[in-house]
């Protein structure tokens, strides 16, 4: 397509696909805009230097292929946790569960990984399946509730979040410590079951950079979720029933089935970020190792605007953020909380902008 | 054996108490209110900074409260006018909050309490656990007893019988959220109070189990606010660990508790009707 064409569909023509898909594009730039404009406006306040404070932010990931590694790192759990709040969202389905989730699948991995020592070709499937299928059955708990009672599962994933802490934390401190340890951890996996660090594959990589091949995985999900709600039967079946669930009644999809696979699928992925921490990373279960991955998950689907690629985006920016929030701290001695209250102002304008954007449709 | 559990179930309860009642009036004017965690910390973060400022544990309570109300106007904004979605609306706030404290973070420095009260037979409580059965009762009386709480309650159940009477459900959402954080930042004051210090992220999950408190007695002041007192002697039962019974299990007993109530298995819980449920 010739750029003169490309102009004017995306001026002039209402209809056009990349009208839209720009379009949409504006309020999550808007948003990160604004972030770093804010962000700006109170370094600045504090009497210290902003362009000094832009010059870290610009450099911190991007200096050199380490810095960019962490970043990746730090956005591999993102990825799995967005990808699992658009699943349930495109369904109509708030999963606020994957922070309990991805604890019970970490559990899972670790436990597998602890107790077998099997070949690497059978242990790491069935670490990764098992994380998966626990996952899968944390999330599927409050779908069936909501498919049989009607009970509300934004509330059934909160409660299920802090049975997950106290589970999490009842045997890792009572059952499963390594011994001789004060920390809440279990003892490390096998190694058949640590899945390599990508330092071992790429020489140019330090050694020392934890970015590992569960980065490699996230991106296979992205496509596998694109693939699986754009061109397939179930992928067809979760949108119908998130946008109009009477015409999905009407065609012969049973709305409570899909919504109790909704969950359980979300579930699933969201555990995938509990095995990227546990044998991508630590090799071992460390009690409350999560920092609100689960949380921020649903930041990412909603810059990503639900979409698996703007999801691994936007998840690629909140890992950025991770980073440099810790570089700001050590360089400037600004705590990190300036970036988290800029992560929940983030999220309100998001929605304020979805909400507006909502009226204008409905009048 | 229970009689020396009392004095930590009521120190426990109270501020989830006082968080519940503010997710009584938010939910019953149709907003769904997961934001009691960060307008609770944040009332907990204005109470030690606001005492530690002036030197008042009174200022510090004021400053604590509107801290509260200032997240519970962002929140109104954002749901009521921008009619965003409020699930995410209410984790945003608790980010921010959870971000604005940590960023501020007051110095480690001891504050006091606020007075206790000494009353015979009873001991010596700080005057805030008196305080919660009066406003509990009078918020029982104000939403089902007077036309202001009937018309805050069809905010949440009948939007067309608000429209039939002229009313505007804007202004009385606005008014079911903004006491909402007035109460929860009370609550927060109360926690910051109790402890003395500040502590990041010290709430750790009370807002989320005030709303649970709000479910399990089904959106009424009266049940709302005795589910808090079991659940406080649930935590108080852990703290005791007296029993050979894994501390975790009865921490999570509150949480499993809400769940059975949610389905339905214990009586009937019925959420307002347009709880959640946007303009249109």
């Amino acid at each position: 397509m010739n750029i003169r064409k490309l102009f004017v569909s995306l001026v002039r023509d209402e209809t056009s696909q990349s009208r839209k898909f720009f379009l949409s594009c504006i309020p999550p730039l808007l948003a990160i805009f604004g972030f770093f404009l804010l962000c700006g406006i109170v370094v600045y306040l504090r009497e210290q230097d902003a362009l000094e404070f832009y010059r870290i932010i610009l450099l911190s990931g991007f200096a050199s292929l380490d810095d960019f590694g962490y970043v990746l790192f730090n956005a591999t759990p993102l990825i799995f946790t967005g990808l699992a709040v658009a699943i349930g969202y495109k369904s109509g389905l708030f999963n606020i569960g994957c922070e309990g989730q991805l604890y019970v699948a970490a559990f899972a991995a670790a436990w597998m990984g602890m107790h077998l020592n099997l070949p690497v070709p059978l242990l790491v499937p069935l670490c990764i399946g098992s994380a998966m299928i626990a996952g899968a059955g944390w999330g599927a708990i409050p779908g069936f509730l909501k498919a049989r009672y009607g009970a509300h599962e934004v509330i059934n994933t909160i409660m299920m979040n802090f049975i997950a802490f106290a589970l999490m934390n009842y045997l890792v401190t009572s059952v499963y410590q390594e011994q001789g340890q004060m920390i809440p951890q279990t003892p490390q996996i096998h190694e058949a079951a640590q899945i390599p660090r990508l330092a071992s594959l790429i020489p140019i990589l330090p050694q020392s950079n934890p970015l590992n091949v569960s980065f490699l995985i996230a991106c296979a999900c992205v496509v596998f979720c694109y693939i699986f709600l754009t061109y397939t039967r179930w992928g067809y079946e979760l949108r119908l029933v998130g946008n109009a669930r009477d015409v999905a009644s009407y065609g012969g999809i049973n709305p409570r089935a899909v919504t109790v696979w909704v969950m359980a699928l979300s579930g699933a992925i969201a555990g995938l970020a509990g095995v990227a921490e546990v044998m991508g990373y630590r090799y071992r279960f460390l009690d409350s190792f999560s920092s609100g991955w689960g949380f921020t998950g649903i930041a990412v689907a909603l810059l990503g605007r639900n979409n698996p690629f703007g999801i691994l985006a936007a998840a690629i920016l909140f890992g950025l953020l991770n980073k440099v929030a810790l570089d700001i701290d050590i360089l400037l001695g600004i705590p990190r909380g300036l970036f988290f209250a800029g992560q929940g102002m983030l999220i309100i304008w998001l929605v304020c902008i979805e909400g507006i954007s909502r009226k204008k449709n409905d009048i | 054996m229970i009689f020396e559990l009392i004095p930590t179930t009521l120190r426990m309860s109270t501020p989830l108490g006082f968080a519940a009642l503010g997710g009584i009036y938010s939910e019953r004017s149709g907003i769904i209110n997961l934001a009691l965690e960060g307008m609770m910390l944040i009332g907990a973060f204005g109470y030690v900074v606001g005492t530690q400022t002036s030197g008042s544990t009174w200022i510090g309570l004021l400053v604590g409260t509107s801290f509260g109300l200032a997240m519970a106007l962002l929140h109104a904004i954002a749901t009521v006018t921008f009619q965003a979605e409020q699930v995410v609306t209410g984790i945003g706030i608790n980010i921010l909050a959870l971000g604005i404290t940590e960023y501020l973070s007051p110095p480690p420095k001891q504050v006091d309490g606020l007075p206790h009260w000494e009353l015979p037979l009873i001991g010596s409580y700080s005057f805030m656990v008196y305080l919660l059965p009066i406003l509990m009762v009078a918020s029982h009386t104000f939403l089902f007893k007077t036309p202001w709480g009937l018309r805050l309650r069809a905010a949440g159940e009948s939007t067309e019988a608000l429209a039939a009477l002229s009313l505007s459900r804007t202004k009385w959402q606005y008014l079911g959220i903004l006491l909402s954080g007035l109460f929860t930042g009370i609550g927060g004051c109360f926690l910051a109070s109790e402890v003395h210090y500040f502590t990041k992220g010290m709430t750790a999950g009370r807002g989320y189990l005030a709303l649970a408190a709000v479910i399990f007695g089904n959106w009424r002041p009266l049940s709302g606010v005795s589910a808090c007192f079991l659940f406080g002697f649930a935590t108080a039962l852990e703290l005791a660990n007296r029993w050979n019974i894994p501390g975790q299990l009865l921490h999570s007993l509150p949480y499993i508790l809400t769940m059975v109530v949610l389905v339905g298995f214990v009586g009937t819980s019925r959420p307002p009707a347009s709880l959640g449920k946007m303009k249109s």
